[in-house]
């Protein structure tokens, strides 16, 4: 309890969350306020930001290709750049994944949650010096939903009809409710940039903390602070140096020798040599990603549910955190959700590692010979590895399991979400109904798993626009159970985000919205010489 | 070459004019490669231009440059082609939707058939412009200026340590052949590059840079860095590429001097009472140089094209690392501009050796 809650006081402390917000959990859990007053007191004392250093973070995930236009951001590198110059209309909160304020400074839905009003702040400047106005954001939002764009967020922005302005705020419509329309809006394309970013969509000219003083695609970026930010809750460091990194052990290399102060992408397989070094700490964030191995339930041998039971059973989930993930993970239970998503249905069975229930489903299925599973390192870090693993807990259940290793070039368009058997990596999406809809929805371009079923179609569109949380928290529910017992999928594992600092870094909050922490690692930290 | 027709009969070293006519022949064959009537209708200045065989030599040597550029072009076009998965896919990754994938498509013309986007490419790669990347929006020339620049920066430093201490060690070992000096060189020449470059990179990234902290690492370099700051940056790369090319080389120079040294004139100067050392240098070495020449170039060559792994190790901004982020995301002109510019190097230094080691040895001016 107490952990819980100097872990609360760190995140207020560190901007986080609002301490308003962390009193009230505080006193939710049972604590008197004056307790909380300290705690959080305490907390600020020893969290209490420095200014002013130059922070170097070593990242892989930088190509010679990246651009600095957030409609095509993609790399880790470019995430983690666009975090640093821009600001979103709406952030997520780093423990719970709600959406807070951001640029829009609050917001309001119709009742059936197809009509969304949102309040934009005032007093905000570009780098530039132009004030941000409403047009900025409605010329924003739609580029980023004209369909001729290659917005990354083109996916996200197709349920909103119409963007306008009434006077000082922004209307939405959307073509049907969305009760999670404000965190779609978190969405690390959508940076809201002058005139909408038409003119000059790379010019890095935000509302950002950092100024971008450098950029070198795939080599190096430098930012200097922002001296006229909005928010003085982030933003610690005078100076920030990304360099791309591409090589593992050349990021490590470089963390260790104290030439960069924080890496991202820590293999779980080194995690143990690279803590003996005295000056490194490793940070691991629970995240939403998730490591899959994929059945298209609508081709056979697929289509018959008691060998696709036959094959979740078979896997041994907690072998496969320990030696793919070196623990740095957490079971999966067949559904794509976890803790961090709100509205997560609690109390679900773990699924466990059975022979003999799979041998069973096995039998019934009628199934026999051996099934074909294709795998490639590129569908997640050690899928190979993973493959045989799994392939041996199956030989005790008496299924065969063919393992066939796939060229890591164009797995992505011949074998994933084409092949009926084989295994994938999911990255998480802001809320379930994202996740849900992505990919298990019938409709759905990247249904990997060709989970073909209207009645979840029905519940999943009714939970969408629902505003009582309680009643969607049951629906999602529902939707879970589909999925983990009729659904293709077999989720071994959710992978936890391991990246390392020097000890000089401080304030580092673990967001689970996304890896380094949430890409704001930049503007949200401080050392500490 | 020789011997094109019955008319020319066997060609022996004493007739040289006679062999060389068919080569100008074919020169003369290709379509404005010679101003003004062909050959035949030459000026006489001409035709004695063309009759020394040196200049001769040198154009023919030319000419085959362009002929393997442009099937070398081909080979490149076709191979990224060839790729599993297309730029459009490749580069949206997971997470592209069908609209974003044919967007994309028809931006770049990938509809167009292949032939087409070939000449389109292959016209504007003459002129210099290898168009704009596909990823970036930048254009490709120019990126490639800056990375090329790298590329060369780090290429120059390694061969002026590496080519001079080669040639120095291997004379050395000459002097003291199959004695200690000899086989300490050898043995740790041999060591070195029987390692993988990636290998010494990173042993040299822990001893210096982890352990005594004394080394820049990541090599990465930038615009605003000073010289002095580059060159500390390179530090690291530039000695995993001398040890990489050392031992080739050394041993090249080696072997060739070793091999003239048993020669008449060699035992003449033994003969005379000249020193050893003098013999090796002055009379000995010189007579080595062809095939010495030929080992330098293709290391240079392998300096500039063939250190992806050690750029990647060491985090160093030159045309291996934008090939290769290039080639993860199908960015295509990157590529072909990449391979084509890596092609003409290898071309240009391996002529380069040719034309040296014929001027060094007067005796392969007249082909047997």
């Amino acid at each position: 309890m107490t952990d819980y809650l100097k872990y609360l006081a760190k995140g207020a402390t560190t901007g986080g969350i609002s301490r308003r917000e962390f009193m009230g959990r505080a006193l939710a859990a049972g604590v008197s306020l004056t307790v909380a007053s300290q705690l959080f007191a305490d907390s600020a004392q020893a969290q209490e930001p420095k200014r002013g250093g130059h922070l170097k973070l070593g990242l892989e995930g930088g190509s010679a290709t990246d651009s600095n236009d957030p409609a095509k951001f993609l790399s880790q590198v470019m995430f983690c750049i666009g975090r640093c110059w821009g600001d979103m209309l709406v952030e997520s909160e780093p423990l719970t994944g709600q959406p807070v304020p951001a640029l829009a400074e609050s917001w309001e839905p119709s009742a059936d949650a197809s009509t969304w009003t949102f309040k934009i702040r005032k007093g905000v400047k570009f780098h530039d010096g132009k004030d941000l106005t409403i047009e900025d954001v409605v010329k924003t939002l739609q580029r980023h939903t004209d369909e001729k764009s290659e917005s990354g967020a083109l996916g996200v922005m197709k349920s909103i009809k119409e963007i306008k302005a009434d006077g000082d705020n922004l209307v939405l419509t959307l073509t049907e409710g969305n009760a999670d329309l404000p965190l779609l809006l978190t969405d690390y394309h959508l940076v809201i940039q002058p005139n909408g970013g038409y003119d000059d969509p790379s010019s890095a000219n935000g509302t950002g903390p950092y100024k971008m003083t450098s950029f070198e695609p795939g080599v190096r970026a430098t930012f200097e602070r922002n001296k006229e930010d909005w928010r003085t809750d982030r933003g610690f460091v005078d100076s920030i140096e990304i360099i791309g990194i591409n090589d593992a052990t050349a990021r490590i290399a470089a963390l260790s020798s104290g030439q960069v102060h924080y890496i991202n992408r820590v293999d779980p397989k080194t995690v143990s040599l690279l803590k003996r070094a005295p000056t490194v700490e490793i940070l691991s964030t629970s995240g939403r990603g998730h490591y899959v191995f994929i059945m298209h339930c609508n081709t056979a041998p697929f289509d018959n549910n008691d060998l696709r039971m036959a094959l979740k059973y078979s896997m041994d989930r907690e072998t496969m955190v320990e030696k793919i993930l070196g623990g740095y993970g957490k079971v999966g239970n067949d559904f794509p959700i976890n803790e961090t998503y709100a509205l997560f249905p609690e109390g679900i069975e773990q699924r466990a590692y059975d022979p003999d229930k799979a041998a069973f489903h096995y039998k019934k299925s009628g199934h026999s010979g051996p099934v074909l599973l294709r795998t490639s390192d590129v569908a997640f870090p050690g899928a190979v590895d993973a493959a045989v693993l799994y392939q041996e807990s199956a030989k005790k259940a008496g299924i065969e399991i063919e393992v066939k290793r796939e060229p890591g070039d164009g797995y992505w368009s011949n074998v994933w979400n084409v092949q009926p058997y084989s295994t994938s990596y999911w990255g998480g999406r802001p809320t379930q109904d994202q996740m849900y809809s992505t990919a298990y929805l019938s409709t759905a371009d990247w249904n990997d798993t060709r989970f073909l079923r209207p009645d979840f179609d029905k519940i999943l569109l009714e939970a969408r626009s629902e505003l009582d949380e309680a009643k969607r928290k049951e629906m999602y529910r529902d939707m879970a159970m589909m999925v983990r017992d009729e659904g293709g999928l077999i989720l071994p594992m959710f992978n936890d985000f391991v990246n390392a600092a020097s000890k000089q870094v401080k304030g580092y909050v673990h967001d689970i919205g996304n890896d380094m922490s949430n890409g704001y690692v930049a503007t949200r930290v401080w050392l500490d010489a | 070459m020789t011997g094109a027709g019955p008319t020319n009969g066997p060609a022996t070293p004493n007739d040289a004019p006679g062999a060389e006519e068919p080569r100008v022949a074919i020169i003369a064959g290709g379509p404005a490669l010679l101003t003004g009537s062909g050959a035949k209708g030459a000026t006489a200045g001409g035709i004695r231009l063309l009759r020394s065989p040196l200049a001769s030599l040198i154009l023919q040597r030319l000419a085959l440059s362009v002929a393997l550029l442009f099937a070398v072009s081909i080979l490149i076009f076709g191979g990224v082609e060839a790729l599993p998965g297309d730029f459009a896919t490749t580069y949206l990754g997971q997470s592209a939707t069908p609209q974003a994938v044919d967007n994309i498509r028809k931006d770049l013309g990938l509809d167009k058939p292949l032939t087409e986007r070939y000449v389109t490419w292959l016209s504007g790669a003459v002129q210099g412009d290898f168009g704009t990347s596909w990823a970036s929006r930048n254009s490709v020339s120019e990126q490639i200026g800056k990375r090329l620049g790298n590329s060369l920066f780090l290429a120059f430093f390694a061969a002026i340590v590496s080519v001079p201490l080669a040639i120095g060690l291997g004379m050395l070992a000459v002097q003291y052949r199959n004695r200690l000096p000899d086989r300490i060189i050898n043995i740790v020449s041999l060591a070195a590059i029987s390692l993988p470059e990636f290998f010494i990179g990173y042993l040299l990234i822990l001893f210096f840079a982890v352990n005594l902290g004394i080394a820049t690492f990541p090599s990465t370099v930038y615009d605003s860095m000073t010289f002095v700051e580059r060159l500390k940056a390179i530090a690291l790369p530039v000695t995993t590429l001398v040890l990489v090319v050392l031992a080739h080389m050394m041993r090249m120079t080696r072997a060739a001097i070793l091999s003239v040294m048993s020669s008449a004139y060699v035992e003449t100067a033994e003969l005379k009472g000249l020193s050893s050392l003098r013999i090796i240098a002055r009379h000995a070495a010189p007579n080595a140089i062809a095939p010495v020449i030929t080992v330098v170039a293709l290391n240079l060559a392998y300096l500039v094209v063939g250190v992806v792994v050690v750029e990647v190790v060491f985090v160093y901004p030159g045309m291996g690392q934008y090939m290769v982020d290039a080639v993860t995301v199908r960015d295509m002109p990157v590529v072909q501009a990449c391979g084509l510019i890596f092609a003409a190097f290898y071309i240009l230094l391996n002529m380069a050796a040719d034309i040296l080691a014929i001027l060094a040895n007067p005796r392969l001016r007249h082909p047997r």
